[in-house]
């Protein structure tokens, strides 16, 4: 039977508290909200959420990747390409970003589940990311976070079997961006939630209860889309779920409203406390609405090593200032940059794709070393890279040989922290540490390696690898 | 079967501008007022000039295209059609132009040839250096890696391995910025003129942690020349010639970072181009009987490990060979850049490499101007400069003295 067969999840870590939102624009603030790295977009989220997935599993069954987001960083270039290949995941894969839409997740997840369904895939990736802004000073900047989530669909060893589905598709216009808008327009938000979410989230998740013949009572957990913080409140009463027990929090307060990833994160949350007989409702909202219940079987427990969200909420920094989020998120005309252009060549990173995308390291046939990058002769042993093979470096896992803090570098979020990193097993990585304390660096401490975008030069977004200490603790 | 280069080839006139941030100069400009001392320094003409080389990184560093050809020089100086080329091996590129002309000597295809380092930083507007160019691995891989965050790794990492504490381990770094500008004070071609305090070093704000302002050289423009001649020719233009001893260049095998060997607290390049300048000059023992090492220090903790590296003192020795005894200032046991260095002195790239080897010429011939600084029985001098990073170096070692 087709189903999620895996599952994880990502939290960006740094946390922008609401008190400091408050402190800028007044009124009070309450929880804090994830906000993706100054070298995070939803592209690299959703690497994350995909290796945390694909843990354990053989990547070359994975025939097709389907990655939701309302927020590509290109609006002509695939994103799904580069996080297939920052996974590592084979080339003779089918690729999509699916976009657009609030609901874009759930309708990955069906194109998933449906080309798993007719055998044309043997596993299918849903990755679902977003890095959403609003306009300063609104309530839904306060509301809106960053993260993603992903989902291995297959027929072997299912851990979360879909009992039924239901869709409804309407030209309902609520929350847009136009072409070149980089925060959101909405409409008053009454007439969303009187003539569109709550009559027709209801008549899909009615749908959907009954195609499964489930009673809303025998729900374990409802995971209902909410435009806000209130909104989820009417279907809640509407169906007579139990608040306290049956609603699955929507993390608002710890990670905030993340978009097209909103029902995939807070469904991963759902899946990390849930147990094998588990019934979960889950409801998507945007142009229209979808439904699903889904059953938990017994495999759930082979899901224990995802750090997805609980792991990942526990490993947190604040951001100390509303200036850092905007430095983050580019919302502001910056000093202007009398440095010469920077520059990237194309050619040598489709050379180097191996190194670039997948960080393949190679080893030494003759000496045994690990190198990365690729030499022409070994540094070890000069022998020639004839002799060389790829060994695939994304999971090590290593210690700091040493390190330094730039605080005049050009990089976004100074100070700009240089690291040589062994890894155990083999091979060093000279590296860009992100996601640091500075205050609570060491020699010596363990780290391990994360996609990430390292610059625009010529307007190209340039991804490559980092270190950063190992997270999820 | 190869000969060695000792004593084959002289020195017989040096020139160096006023380094500084010179808004007066642009690059040509500086190539002749440090071409125009060298030569009256030997009493010859431009004319006279059988051939040159002029050794730069980047020229005027405004031109993303990279560095000029040999014309930077010649039309500079307007020589009529002599072979003039440009040399380059980053912060090595000054030993580079001084090499290929003494080996033009040594070859006896010229007699009479002109060495030009030179370097025009501040025309562009921003401090530092600019990023690398694309090529293999560059701006990705390694993007943001600047100079201090580079050499910053090696004060990480000699710190952790002999046990200094952050604060322990820049009070030593601060004692060698503070005798380097206690020189630059001295020297009125200097960059840095102003004398500072440990206190002051170590409060410094912070540029590249753990290295703080007065750990890194400033940037600074500027040129240094030299005349060079057969040794057996030289009596002929002036009497206190100086002879070329050694000249090494290690250019290392680029990997360091990558090597699993490499500890970063030594400079594994350096090592090898002074065993070699040693054995060619003859040399046993290096603190013994040098006078005076001018070695690269664009950062404090690049002085220090220099020092350890050109086997002046044991590794993880430095304080107390170096600080505890002072033995590095001029009437010390080891003296070591009392130009005032990189660090006061200044470090335009290419000029940096010739302006190390005039200093030690000027010192053998007594004619340091302030005589504050004047090393007593002089014999032995080695400039030391350096292109790269640690893990990625290609030092440059001349040795030069008495005939």
């Amino acid at each position: 039977m087709t189903g999620i067969v895996s599952y994880g999840a990502y939290v960006p870590l740094y946390r922008l508290s609401r008190e400091i939102l408050a402190q800028v624009w007044g009124g009070k603030g309450k929880g804090e909200k994830a906000v993706a790295s100054a070298d995070e977009d939803s592209l690299t989220l959703g690497v994350e959420a995909a290796r945390d997935c694909l843990k354990g599993f053989d990547k070359s069954k994975v025939d097709a990747l389907y990655f939701a987001t309302t927020t590509a960083p290109y609006k002509e270039k695939l994103s799904a390409s580069t996080i297939a290949a920052a996974c590592d995941l084979k080339e003779e894969i089918r690729a999509v970003d699916v976009t657009d839409s609030i609901r874009s997740s759930t309708n990955a997840l069906t194109m998933a589940v449906d080309a798993v369904k007719s055998g044309s895939a043997k596993m299918a990736l849903v990755i679902a990311a977003d890095v959403r802004l609003a306009p300063p000073d609104t309530l839904y900047e306060s509301l809106f976070g960053d993260g993603a989530a992903a989902f291995l669909i297959g027929n072997e060893d299912v851990v979360v079997e879909i009992e039924s589905s239901s869709f409804i598709t309407l030209p309902f216009m609520d929350f847009w961006r136009l072409e070149n808008d980089k925060i959101i327009r909405w409409w008053e938000e009454r007439l969303c939630r009187e003539e569109g979410y709550v009559p027709f989230m209801s008549k899909a998740i009615k749908d959907a209860l009954d195609k499964a013949k489930v009673k809303v009572a025998d729900i374990a957990k409802a995971v209902i889309y909410s435009p806000d913080k209130s909104m989820q409140g009417d279907i809640i009463k509407a169906f007579k779920l139990d608040p306290k027990t049956q609603v699955q929090d929507l993390m608002f307060d710890s990670i905030g409203h993340t978009g097209c990833a909103l029902v995939p994160m807070a469904l991963v949350a759902a899946l990390q406390n849930a147990k094998a007989g588990d019934k979960i409702l889950a409801a998507t909202w945007g142009d229209g609405a979808d439904a699903f219940v889904f059953k938990v079987t017994n495999k759930i427990s082979k899901m224990a090593d995802r750090r997805g969200i609980k792991d990942y909420l526990k490993s947190r920094v604040a951001l100390p200032t509303y200036g850092k989020y905007m430095h983050f998120r580019d919302l502001m005309e910056w000093e202007h940059d009398l440095f010469m252009e920077r520059r990237m060549a194309l050619a040598e990173v489709w050379r180097y794709r191996n190194w670039y995308f997948r960080f393949y390291g190679v080893k030494c046939t003759k000496c045994g070393h690990i190198m990365l990058p690729h030499p022409n002769y070994c540094i070890y042993c000069q022998a020639d890279e004839k002799l060389f093979e790829y060994v695939p470096m994304a999971d090590a896992k290593g210690k700091v040989v040493t390190y330094s803090m730039d605080v005049r570098s050009r990089a976004i979020d100074p100070p700009n922290v240089l690291a040589v990193v062994a890894f155990d097993g083999g091979g060093r990585f000279f590296s860009q540490m992100t996601d640091r304390d500075p205050d609570n660096i060491k020699v010596g401490m363990d780290m391990e390696v994360t996609f990430r975008k390292v610059h625009d030069a010529l307007h190209i977004h340039n991804y490559f690898w980092k270190c950063r200490p190992v997270r999820g603790k | 079967m190869r000969e060695s280069i000792k004593d084959k080839v002289a020195i017989v006139g040096t020139g160096c501008t006023k380094f500084a941030e010179r808004w007066d100069a642009d690059v040509e400009d500086l190539i002749k007022e440090a071409v125009d001392e060298a030569l009256k320094d030997a009493g010859v003409e431009i004319k006279d000039i059988q051939a040159g080389w002029v050794g730069t990184g980047r020229g005027s560093q405004q031109v993303p295209m990279g560095p000029p050809g040999g014309h930077i020089a010649s039309a500079a100086l307007q020589t009529q059609y002599i072979p003039f080329t440009r040399v380059d091996n980053l912060c090595c590129g000054g030993q580079e132009a001084v090499r290929g002309a003494a080996l033009g000597i040594a070859s006896r295809c010229y007699d009479l040839v002109l060495a030009v380092g030179v370097e025009k930083l501040k025309d562009t507007g921003y401090g530092g250096l600019g990023e690398a160019y694309p090529g293999k691995w560059e701006p990705i891989y390694g993007a943001l890696g600047t100079p201090p965050g580079r050499y910053a790794l090696a004060a990480t990492a000699y710190f952790s391995k002999y046990g200094y504490t952050p604060e322990a381990g820049k009070r030593v770094l601060a004692e060698i910025s503070v005798k380097s500008h206690y020189y630059g004070a001295r020297n009125p071609k200097a960059h840095l003129r102003r004398e500072i305090t440990v206190e002051e070093a170590v409060n410094a704000p912070m540029i590249c942690w753990p290295l703080g302002l007065y750990d890194c050289c400033g940037v600074t423009d500027g040129a240094s020349a030299a005349v060079l001649v057969p040794s057996s020719e030289a009596k002929a233009f002036r009497k206190d010639y100086v002879n070329i001893k050694a000249f090494s260049i290690a250019t290392g095998p680029g990997f360091l970072k990558e090597d699993e060997r490499y500890d970063f607290t030594y400079w594994a390049e350096t090592r090898e181009g002074a065993k070699v300048a040693y054995a060619e000059a003859g040399i046993k023992d290096p603190r013994k009987e040098l006078s005076l090492v001018e070695l690269h220090d664009a950062f404090s903790i690049a002085e220090l490990i220099a020092s350890e590296s050109l086997y002046l003192c044991e590794p993880g020795k430095y304080k107390q060979e170096f600080t505890d005894k002072r033995a590095y200032y001029h009437d010390g046991e080891m003296p070591v850049n009392v130009s005032g260095g990189l660090k006061s002195f200044g470090h335009p790239i290419g000029a940096s490499g010739a302006r190390e080897i005039e200093e030690c010429v000027r010192q053998i011939q007594g004619r340091v101007k302030e005589p504050s600084r004047q090393i007593a029985n002089f014999d032995l001098g080695l400039a030391h400069n350096q292109g790269g990073h640690p893990g990625r170096f290609v030092p440059g070692i001349c040795i030069v003295g008495r005939p």
